[in-house]
């Protein structure tokens, strides 16, 4: 499985309107991607396209999280995925 | 045929077009109610799935054709509705015999709970999640969308009495009036009317019975509706259509012979201020503190308050600017400061009483107003709301002393005050009425209760005296006249505006979209003849006659459509 770090770069967090654009581009990918606040157990990983649990994660500016796939092409999509949490999208 | 229905009217202007209901509101479903009978689960699950996707493609739709900050709302709204958790967890509840409306009632609460459990901006998100659901609902029920309706034509609003949240998503491009069945004069569907310059009518009782499409004849001047209006409506209509543009104002108040009457602003916040101060208000006759405390659960910093004070009073850098203190309580409760299990809210601890129950709050207000006041160069002036005694007029000027704060004043709303006005006048430096809550006061009867609207009217010739009596006692104090203003909503009814500085009021504060009409209306007369005009209203029998008799003045009202 390949697994991602990524730092929240929005200074509001992950609210609404970056959870949106990132739980669009998630639903996009053509592989199943969690999420999961760094340090987390595996299990509590949350589907990375659903918006309403992008908002749940309550994750601030700086908060590292952990992005996972399975499958062909993950570490591509991760890194792709990782790119827009790392992009201020409230500047 | 036409048919015509009564009610007041709060806000001016003669339109015609068609009607769109406000759906009523979403009843939640039965906890745990079981699918219905012969229905599989699949079918269920099926039934679901299809609904949240539609939601979620309308709300797309709407997306698209939005802009800016709309348009990324609507998005993230759509994709809520069709979040795959949340079919998940609903669709597990379904899985175990729950019907679809309760199962998609139940899994967005707990996604609501654990959103408000976060605080902050996500906790405010919480409310577009249950908006979700209430949508994902209606399409389940087969039944409209609640909420504002989407029409491509510009309609006319028909709703039993519309919240502060309908409002708030109310878009005065397509819609052409208000009709409220319910609600009084001082309503909040009067208040965004007239803020939104919208022509409205509360208390139309007989409306309830207009459907979608049926086309009114909205009359914001003598409060009627008409369905399936004819040529004499269709007239009217051509005629506001029509009518002679407002000037713009000029920033200076006055009466034909020159009497000055500053026409300020009430406002809200920092960016509100800007936008008074840009439509040409002389100062700010009431800045409504509680922006800074509504929808908290704690009180704000010392820190907070001051920023948020000092962007009000740079807005108006070398003019008036008048603090209203905190005014919690009734219908605008803070769990840190108002009881709610009261009786009767509206003759409870509000106001300025709240520093009577919860000590310290007010104080630290004032040091607060105090120290944004010292940074600034904003003749800033402080009143607290619901004074009823002089001794409590004395101790609020006292407590402004203590902050520091050098031109204290109090409202007056309670009928006590107004008769007591020279006594409660000699403690302070100024008073301010507010004519919303004296009207309420003085016919005791509740501002919201669409069935005293009648009562609920501040050209009530009772409440016209009460204004008299105050503007008399203040210029009667022994040290010196006080200045007594008015910032209710009968301060931005044109009409109304002469006959208050008939009365003696020395400046009107007002929603900053009235100063065009109140300054041009002053400007008609002079100020002999604003005391005959006031004197008409003063021995008028009741409020339709008072202001029937000072339309009769005031021929340039029907010029400019008012």
């Amino acid at each position: 499985m390949a697994e991602r770090i990524a730092t929240i770069a929005s200074r509001v967090g992950l609210h609404a309107r970056p959870a949106a654009i990132f739980a669009e581009a998630a639903g996009d990918q053509p592989l199943e991607v969690t999420i999961a606040l760094e340090g987390e157990p595996i299990e509590d990983a949350l589907d990375a396209s659903s918006i309403l649990s992008l908002m749940g994660l309550g994750a601030e500016y700086g908060t590292k999280v952990v992005l996972r796939a399975e499958g062909e092409g993950a570490e591509a999509i991760l890194e792709s995925l990782a790119g827009v949490l790392e992009t201020d999208h409230d500047a | 045929m036409s048919e015509s229905f009564a009610g007041v009217g709060v806000s001016a202007g003669r339109v015609i077009g068609p009607v769109r209901r406000m759906p009523d509101p979403i009843i939640a479903p039965a906890d745990g109610a079981p699918l219905p009978a012969g229905v599989s689960i699949e079918e269920e699950s099926a039934r679901l799935a299809q609904a949240t996707a539609a939601v979620a493609a309308g709300l797309k739709e709407r997306s698209a054709a939005a802009t800016g900050d709309a348009a990324a709302v609507l998005k993230a709204t759509a994709l809520m509705a069709s979040d795959r958790t949340l079919l998940k967890s609903a669709t597990k509840l379904v899985a175990s015999g729950t019907n679809a409306e309760s199962a998609i009632w139940e899994a967005a609460e707990a996604v609501a709970m654990q959103l408000t459990g976060l605080g902050g901006y996500m906790a405010e998100r919480a409310t577009d999640v249950l908006d979700v659901r209430s949508r994902i609902v209606a399409q389940l029920r087969g039944v409209p969308a609640p909420g504002i309706p989407d029409s491509d034509e510009p309609f006319v609003l028909c709703a039993v009495d519309l919240a502060p949240a309908d409002t708030a998503t109310l878009d005065p491009a397509r819609v052409l009036a208000l009709v409220t069945s319910d609600g009084g004069p001082q309503s909040h569907t009067a208040i965004i009317a007239r803020s939104l310059g919208l022509p409205a009518i509360v208390a139309a009782s007989g409306t309830t019975v207009l459907s979608d499409g049926d086309i009114l004849f909205v009359d914001g001047i003598d409060g009627t509706v008409v369905r399936a209006p004819g040529a004499e409506e269709e007239a009217l209509a051509q005629a506001y259509a029509s009518r002679v543009a407002l000037p713009e104002f000029s920033g200076s108040g006055a009466l034909k012979d020159g009497y000055a009457v500053p026409l300020l602003a009430n406002v809200g916040s920092g960016s509100d201020a800007q936008a008074a101060a840009a439509a040409g208000a002389q100062g700010v006759g009431l800045l409504r503190t509680e922006f800074c405390f509504l929808g908290r659960d704690t009180e704000p910093s010392h820190e907070e308050q001051v920023s948020a004070y000092k962007a009000v009073f740079d807005a108006f850098g070398g003019s008036k600017v008048v603090v209203r203190t905190l005014d919690a309580g009734a219908d605008k409760p803070l769990p840190f400061l108002t009881d709610d299990s009261e009786p009767n809210p509206a003759l409870g601890v509000r106001g300025y009483r709240t520093d009577g129950s919860v000590p310290g709050v007010l104080d630290r207000q004032l040091k607060a107003i105090a120290q944004a006041a010292n940074g600034s160069d904003a003749d800033v002036w402080t009143m607290a709301p619901m004074i009823s005694t002089p001794a409590e007029a004395a101790a609020f000027a006292a407590m402004c002393k203590d902050a520091g704060l050098k031109t204290p004043g109090v409202m007056v709303e309670v009928p006590s005050a107004a008769l007591l006005a020279r006594q409660v006048c000699a403690e302070v430096d100024f008073a301010s009425i507010g004519t919303n809550d004296l009207t309420q006061y003085t016919m005791a009867a509740d501002r919201q209760l669409g069935a005293l609207a009648a009562l609920n009217d501040p050209w009530q010739p009772a409440v016209l005296h009460l204004i008299k009596a105050t503007c008399d006692g203040g210029a009667a104090v022994e040290s010196g006249p006080r200045p007594v203003g008015v910032c209710g909503e009968a301060a931005a009814d044109p009409a109304l505006a002469v006959v208050l500085v008939g009365l003696g009021v020395a400046t009107l504060s007002m929603n900053r979209r009235a100063l065009p009409a109140v300054a041009a209306i002053l400007k008609t007369v002079d100020l002999p003849g604003a005391q005959r005009i006031a004197q008409l209203a003063l021995n008028a029998a009741s409020a339709d006659d008072a202001r029937n008799a000072v339309r009769n003045e005031l021929p340039e009202l029907d010029i400019f459509g008012l």
